[in-house]
């Protein structure tokens, strides 16, 4: 007879193998390794919750202590490659494979490991992309995660930081697999029930909370005048003509400025209301200033950020939260939001080519995509209109039937021409298309393509790509605000003077732009303090960012 | 360091009164500009000492743009780099001149 039903027993089998080194559903954290060696297969795909912040570290640990002989070979299936253990598993031979998203911190030691083929690499993804592929073939047979608390049942509240959570646990419970998750505390019952306990197979108390990385924090006190300028340009350039109401920011000090001019500059030009009301963002300290001026209305978050909890759950009116007060993220449905209900993606990058092609690969640095390939790109699927988006639509396609055309979100690269210690933001070729060379990758890890990217904006000035009609324009477009890079002064003067009188390259002056003005002076908040004493005192910032 | 020194000619003199004024600070990635108004008023001279090797050629060109861009007659520029960008180095000569183009001493 044939059974329909082998996975299912598979499962039982894992638990009931795990069951010994339990009492319930509680194993102590002595008896991890225990555990995962009685649960964990050769070969399974693994999912070791490593996200965007939260870190399941006790489980990362304990799996690299593993017997060889019982463990080895695991693919793993995780967003994010962070912590030095997410690398060890690799050199010590428990994984073998990988598929992921993200590894900033450990962005050089990927790039040698990939080198000297002590990881096997399945592709790079955007988290979204990933999470996609967790219901089709990248299916995890044993999820570790991280959560805050538990009850002796299982049910879990994950807290601000629930992240990728909800969606690993999704694809690994329903799909015969253990869940095993790590909590601070076990608790009689939860502040809220954010992953229901028949999800969950075992629960570990960790002796220390898991680990949360700030991302998200900028202090206003390293944004320079040039970062001033470039966000004037953007505000006045990009916000205010398309009326960007709904949007995402990346994570770089030309997006703090621009959140940080929204109550000053932006105000000034009469724009509060009119663009910058809804977002797709994380808890950014930098838009405390902003939200506590009325400029925000709502915004939904991947994860959290250190030290904003208290401020949330003090603005719930802004942000989301749960029945217990705290932040309730999700980081698969943020991304859907960025992808689908936003009308503008705006971050940095650290390589752009002459199409306009951008990556923050170098040739010894692999940081994953993350997000932005996500938010940067313009979603097909879409059909409902906003005024940004037909507006755009209209500047790249002006002769098509308006019912017929599809409007473009605005997808907006920002940054200085040269970047930390002089390095130029503009190259004539891609670092990511030699590292795919030399790792034989069928393609280049490219954050952004051009074809999506609808503006670059930086200290010289806004180049409005959807203008632009043939490959030609587009490569002077971007030459003409490429500073005095080597991509910049080898532009074709008439040429971008030309794109200039057409509005394709809008110069401060163009837009009515002092540069003399761009000043420090123009930032709603110019040190952490600042945006402590705007949150009033509820925003408690983590203490490497204290300098008083 | 490397020292460079350029020298221009120029279409008309600065405006204002003021003999001096000093603009930035020598720091990682900034710049010191002094600017004396000590020169003839068709001639403007940059001289500059930088903390990083081999950007002459852009130095140049920043320089270039910037005398044709504000017409500073009259004017020598003393600049102490600390390996600033060159947006900022265009930055910083542009408030120089607003500087010196206010009147007094």
């Amino acid at each position: 007879m044939t059974s329909w039903q082998n996975n299912r027993a598979v499962r039982d089998a894992r638990i009931a193998a795990g069951a010994g080194l339990a009492r319930g559903k509680v194993v102590e954290a002595h008896d991890v390794t225990r555990l995962l060696e009685a649960v964990i297969r050769p070969g399974d795909r693994v999912c070791l919750e490593g996200d965007n912040q939260k870190q399941a570290d006790l489980l990362s640990r304990a799996l690299l202590a593993v017997d060889l002989s019982k463990v080895n070979d695991l693919h793993m299936v995780q967003s994010g490659v962070v912590l030095p253990e997410h690398l060890d598993l690799f050199d010590r031979g428990v994984a073998k494979r990988l598929d992921y998203a993200y590894s900033g911190p450990q962005s050089a030691r990927i790039a040698r490991m990939l080198f000297g083929g002590k990881i096997e690499l399945g592709a790079v993804h955007t988290y979204l992309e990933l999470f996609a592929r967790y219901f089709i073939d990248l299916t995890p047979h044993v999820a570790l995660i991280a959560a805050v608390s538990a009850d002796r049942e299982g049910n879990l509240y994950t807290g601000p930081n629930t992240e990728d959570t909800p969606t690993v646990v999704e694809a690994t419970a329903f799909k015969d697999g253990v869940v095993i998750a790590q909590v601070n505390e076990i608790v009689e019952t939860v502040p809220r029930v954010d992953i229901p306990a028949d999800r969950v197979h075992f629960i570990v108390k960790a002796d220390k909370p898991f680990f949360v990385e700030p991302l998200f924090t900028r202090d206003p006190a390293a944004i320079t005048e040039g970062q001033i300028l470039t966000a004037m340009l953007a505000i006045k350039g990009v916000y205010a003509p398309y009326g960007v109401q709904r949007l995402n920011h990346g994570i770089g000090f030309s997006t703090a400025a621009i959140e940080l001019l929204l109550p000053t500059f932006g105000e000034r030009l009469g724009l509060k209301g009119r663009i910058a009301t809804h977002f797709a963002l994380n808890p950014h300290p930098a838009l405390i200033p902003a939200i506590e001026s009325g400029w925000v209305r709502q915004i939904h978050s991947f994860g959290s950020e250190v030290g904003m909890d208290d401020y949330i759950r003090a603005r719930s009116d802004v942000y989301f939260t749960g029945p217990d007060g705290s932040l309730r993220s999700n980081r698969a449905l943020c991304q859907t939001a960025g992808l689908y209900a936003c009308d503008m993606f705006i971050g940095s990058t650290l390589q752009i080519d002459l199409q306009g092609n951008s990556s923050t690969v170098t040739t010894s640095r692999i940081a994953g995509f993350g997000g932005a390939p996500n938010m940067g790109a313009d979603a097909r699927g879409r059909r409902h209109p906003s005024e940004s988006w037909l507006k755009a639509g209209a500047e790249a396609d002006p002769d098509s039937p308006a019912p017929l055309r599809r409007g473009r979100k605005l997808v907006v690269q920002i940054g200085e021409t040269f970047g930390d210690r002089n390095v130029p933001l503009f190259v004539e070729k891609l670092d990511a298309i030699e590292l795919a060379e030399k790792l034989n990758l069928e393609l280049a890890p490219v954050m952004i393509y051009g074809d999506d990217v609808t503006h670059i904006v930086t200290e010289e000035g806004v180049a409005n790509l959807l203008l632009c009609r043939t490959a030609q324009e587009r490569e002077q477009a971007i030459r003409g605000v490429a500073g005095y890079t080597d991509v910049g002064r080898r532009r074709d003067r008439n040429m971008v003077a030309h794109l200039r009188e057409r509005g394709v390259i809008r110069r401060a002056e163009d837009l009515g732009i002092n540069p003399l003005d761009a000043d420090r002076s123009l930032l709603a908040a110019r040190s952490i303090k600042d945006l402590v004493r705007w949150s009033g005192g509820l925003y408690a910032p983590p203490s490497k960012f204290r300098n008083w | 360091m490397e020292d460079l020194s350029f020298q221009h000619r120029v279409r008309g003199r600065a405006g204002g009164t003021r003999q001096n004024a000093i603009v930035g600070v020598v720091a990682s990635g900034n710049l010191e500009v002094l600017v004396e108004r000590v020169l003839p008023d068709a001639e403007c001279v940059v001289d500059i000492r930088t903390a990083a090797m081999g950007f002459g050629e852009i130095w140049s060109a920043v320089i270039g743009d910037f005398v044709e861009r504000y017409s500073p007659g009259g004017l020598k520029f003393s600049i102490n780099d600390g390996g600033a960008r060159p947006d900022t180095v265009s930055l910083r000569l542009a408030q120089a001149v607003r500087s010196i183009a206010e009147n007094g001493q």
